[in-house]
Order: structure tokens, then sequence, then C-alpha cells
């Protein structure tokens, strides 16, 4: 079974002096949220859909859900964790003790705050996590990176040509994911950054799925401006 | 939600930006589409300067299938195949066909057509397919309900005396008319006029082919069927008004970016009755799947007309898709859709 998993855990620390977090500002005529969940729910491979969001959010999410999509009492919606991977840890031990945990059960964990996701991409992802466990969507990056390790004085730069910038979804086979979660020392789960990494720092493999350069995270008010200029309404 | 439509908005270059879109109506992932000649005509930037500055940015495509994804009203359950109706009426009238209402919307010209992730449809606008179609044959149903459209017309239209029907035109449109005039008027003869012995070669239902250079002077037709269209438009109606029987129909489906001079004179003389016939409504989709379904061997020969099929996963597979339609000699060019 396959199961979107949306990630609205975020509180918004970045989005200036906005009292809600970014994922319940509105762009076009719908908050972010509700853009990124339509996209993922009318996805013919997703069949099950979870939202995780802030514990004091929840109930406002089911109302907002309901207002916007008629059949929204598919869409479960749960807290979220302490971090990005522990939300994602929720999300499976609730599938666990729904429906228990197999092979074939895949989640596409995805933000909230990227609602302008494709279908191809969405697609890619459930292929590449069935086929090889994990896979992460990606875009090659336009811009060099340079690493700085005291944050002063460049320290390394490496060849652009094999760096690229990770966006969302990654899904990955959930068993395989929470096991080696559980391996993890806590040393380990303080660097981890994403859910990918998880695979990575154990030395397995995760596939790259070709990102979109408009799958943009709405992080910054910048971004609300982007995004909106994306939005051209013809009919 | 916010929809990927990936719009034309200068001759040769397509760029993706986004619509909104509510989960209402019937929601369609488009899989199949097929490139037509009116597409190209704006992909090469072939339409008049003022049409180009007017409607693009747009989507192109009028010709599409597709997967329902959403269905407000629950009909319709995810998954079903349908093809989509690109005609979309503002307003009913009992004497004019839908078609022809210029209060009409229609798909890649009035509005953004089926280069889009998802596709918005009104519920009366899609229509299931049968089972184990050949989705690449279903991709230019349209085209095909055109041809329906007119035999359609011509069945209201032309006097009874139907045994020798002539049809102009090799192409794409020529192939599809004459063979859904043969399955839906088996006992008439048909005579294929054109300009490639090879393609006339595929007209093999047909009673007899011709170069047009060569028609026997002694041959006659009841009524005639243009699909020449452009610049050959002219030449087709002329040599049809001189191989037509007295009172015959000629029916016009070429469509031609310039006027087009007519031999006035011998329409009179013989009384000949020219009408056209554009586009295609509900009941002509309606008609075309019916016909798919109770005659199998139609979408056999159907099949003859696929050309290139190229897959989709990004703005560059729809510009090389577009220019391959371009190079191909015959056939249909269809896009799997899977951007």
């Amino acid at each position: 079974m396959v199961y979107g998993v949306i990630l609205a855990g975020g509180i918004g620390s970045r989005m200036g002096n906005a009292e809600k977090p970014k994922q319940y500002l509105q762009i076009g005529n719908k908050p972010i949220i509700v853009h990124t969940v339509e996209k993922m729910y009318v996805h013919p491979e997703i069949e099950k859909l979870l939202v995780l969001c802030p514990e004091q959010w929840v109930s406002y999410t089911k109302t907002l859900l309901k207002k916007y999509i008629r059949t929204a009492e598919d869409i479960v919606v749960l807290k979220g964790g302490a971090s990005r991977n522990e939300t994602i840890m929720n999300a499976i031990a609730y599938i666990e003790q729904e429906t228990g945990l197999d092979e074939e059960t895949i989640i596409v964990t995805h933000d909230s705050v990227r609602p302008f996701i494709t279908h191809r991409i969405i697609s890619e992802n459930v292929y590449y996590a069935r086929q090889y466990g994990a896979c992460d969507t990606v875009i090659p990056a336009t811009d060099t990176i340079v690493e700085s390790r005291d944050g002063k004085i460049i320290s390394e730069i490496p060849d652009r040509s094999k760096m690229y910038q990770g966006q969302t979804p990654q899904s990955f086979c959930a068993s395989r994911l929470k096991e080696l979660y559980e391996s993890l020392s806590e040393e380990e789960k303080e660097i981890l950054t994403d859910a990918a990494k998880i695979f990575a720092i154990k030395g397995e493999k995760v596939y790259l799925v070709q990102g979109e350069v408009s799958n943009i995270k709405i992080t910054y008010p910048y971004d609300l401006r982007v995004a909106e200029s994306l939005i051209k309404d013809k009919n | 939600m916010l929809n990927a439509v990936y719009r034309l908005v200068a001759p040769r270059r397509f760029e993706v930006e986004f619509s909104e879109i509510s989960l209402k109506d019937v929601i369609v992932r488009p899989t199949h589409l097929s490139i037509c000649q009116a597409d190209q005509r704006y992909y090469q930037g072939k339409r008049p300067e003022e049409v180009l500055e007017k409607k693009l940015p747009m989507a192109l495509i009028h010709e599409a299938i597709g997967e329902v994804v959403y269905d407000e009203s629950g009909t319709l359950a995810p998954g079903t195949l349908v093809v989509m109706i690109p005609n979309t009426p503002t307003a009913e009238d009992e004497i004019i066909a839908e078609n022809y209402l210029r209060s009409s919307k229609f798909r890649a010209s009035g509005f953004d057509g089926f280069m889009q992730d998802y596709v918005q449809m009104d519920a009366d606008r899609v229509i299931p397919l049968p089972h184990g179609v050949d989705k690449k044959v279903m991709a230019f149903t349209e085209l095909i309900s055109v041809s329906v459209h007119a035999i359609s017309r011509f069945d209201r239209i032309a006097h009874k005396r139907r045994g020798r029907i002539g049809i102009w035109g090799d192409g794409n449109l020529g192939y599809i008319t004459a063979l859904l005039f043969h399955t839906m008027f088996p006992e008439a003869k048909l005579y294929i006029f054109g300009m490639n012995e090879e393609k006339l070669a595929d007209f093999a239902f047909a009673e007899d082919t011709f170069i047009v250079k060569n028609v026997p002077k002694d041959l006659s037709i009841d009524h005639a069927f243009e699909c020449v269209g452009s610049n050959g438009s002219q030449a087709a109606i002329d040599q049809i008004i001189d191989f037509i029987e007295p009172e015959g129909t000629i029916s016009l489906l070429g469509v031609s970016e310039n006027p087009v001079p007519i031999n006035t004179r011998m329409v009179l003389e013989k009384g000949l009755r020219l009408f056209g016939s554009s586009r295609s409504g509900k009941a002509d989709f309606e008609k075309t799947v019916q016909l798919f379904s109770e005659h199998k061997e139609l979408v056999g020969s159907l099949q003859n007309l696929i050309g290139n099929v190229i897959r989709i996963h990004s703005i560059a597979d729809m510009t090389e898709a577009f220019e391959q339609d371009i190079r191909k000699a015959f056939g249909k060019t269809v896009m799997l859709w899977e951007q």
C-alpha cells in the first residue's frame, strides 16, 4: 500500500511576523497546505493520505481540509513529532497500528509547503521507492556549493556537476526506514537533516528522482511572492 | 490545487505556468495526446501575428484521452479511461449544433488545451471509452469524430443516390473520412483522389484510387468530400466540381488560412450544394465511441495512422515531439504524457 505523508510540522519561524505557520498562509485562493494535499489526494497511486502538523493545529487542519475537499474524511490528520524524522516515525507508527507494515508499504513524504509538485514527480517517487527502497527528489545545483566548516573561510568547493539540491518528496519502504532509524545512535540522529540521510549514513542506496525548478519550498516571505507569480490563470 | 499547464508562450517555445483548480466537476489525468495541424500552426507561428498576440500563452492539443482521477458526482470511478471533448458550449440552441455556436469555447483555440498535469472538465465533456482499446488510436478520437460529424451531416443533407462517393485528400483526414464512410455506408463505392501513390495504396477498402493528374475523363461521382485544405483547396474543389454529377453535395473539411476562389458558375449550373463542417460535438463523440465498440476492425485499420509515439518527461520532449511531427510524412504523432 502506498501512503502519502504530508509533513506540516513547521511552526513558521522563518516567515517573519506571520502569525500562522507558513503552510496555512494563502496563495491563489487557498491555503498552501490545501493545494499540496489536493495534489497528493488526486494522484491515483496514493492510496491513503496522512497529514502531520503541530498538535495545536490538528483540529484547525481537519476543519480546513473539510472546507475544501468534499471527501476529506478519507484524510488522516495526526500530530507531528519533535523533529522531521520523529514526525515521519509518528506516521509509520500510525500505519503499523492501523494496517501493519510489510515490504510493500511505501511512504511518499512531502513538505506541505511545496504545493507546485507535479504528477510525474509523485509517480516516479512511487516507482523508484518500490524498485530500490528509497528515493529522493533533486534538481541539479545551479549555484556553486561552497563548504565552510567554521562559517568564515571556505574549506572546500565541491565539483558542481556532482551537486544536486534536495527537494521533496522523499519516498521509502516504510519498514526499512523504521528499522534503519531505530538502529541509529542518538549522535547519529542529531546530525540528520532529512530522512534520506538515514539510508545514506547506513550505506544504503537512495535513488535520484528528477525534480522541477518550479517545485519550490515556501520558506521566506520572498517565496510567497515567487509562488504568486507562478500562478497564471488564463481561463 | 496548483496545476502545471505547459503553455506555448511564443512560436517553438513551451513554458510551465500554474493555474488554480478545485476538486470540482471531473478531473482527468491526460495519458495520450495527439498533435493536430491546428496545433502546428500555432507552434510554428503560422497564424497571423494578431492571432498569436491574442491567444498565446496557451496550452496546445485538443485531441486527448486520459484517466479520471476525481469525479465530484462519484459517477466515474477513478481510473476510468475517457476521451475529452474540446468543444465547450456556454449556451444551448435547439437548431444550431454546439460546435457552430459562436459562444462555444474550444480547447487550444479559445482557451487552454490538454497539455496540462490535470484537466478539469465539465462532467458532460468526458465520455468513457470501451475496455481494451488501443489508446494510441483513441488519442485522436477527436479527429475521427470530426469525420463522423461531417458524414452525419452529409447523411442529413445529401440526396439518396449515393453509389459513388469521391474523397479528395490522401492525408490523415482523407484516410479517416474514407474509412469511416466505408464503415457507416459499406454499400457505397469510394473513389480516392490524392497526390501520393504510396499513401493511396493504403486505401485498400476503396473501389479505386487516382493521382489527381490522371483521373479518367469519363469518371463521375454522386457526392464528394474535400479533405485537402491549405493551398490545395482550390484545385481540389475545382476538380470536384468537374467530376461531380448535378445536384451532388460537396462536403468541405479542409482548413485554409486564405480565402479560396470557387467556380460558382458551375456550382449554379449543376445545382450543387457545398456545405462546411468543422469540429464536432458530444453526439459525434458518442457516435464515434459506439462505432469503436461495434466495429472492432475499424480500430485495427486506424492503427495504420499511428506515426511517431513519443514519451514526454520534460518540456524538451514536448518540443521534440512537435519537431518530429513536422518531419513526418504521414500519420499522427502521439505523445505518451508522462510529464
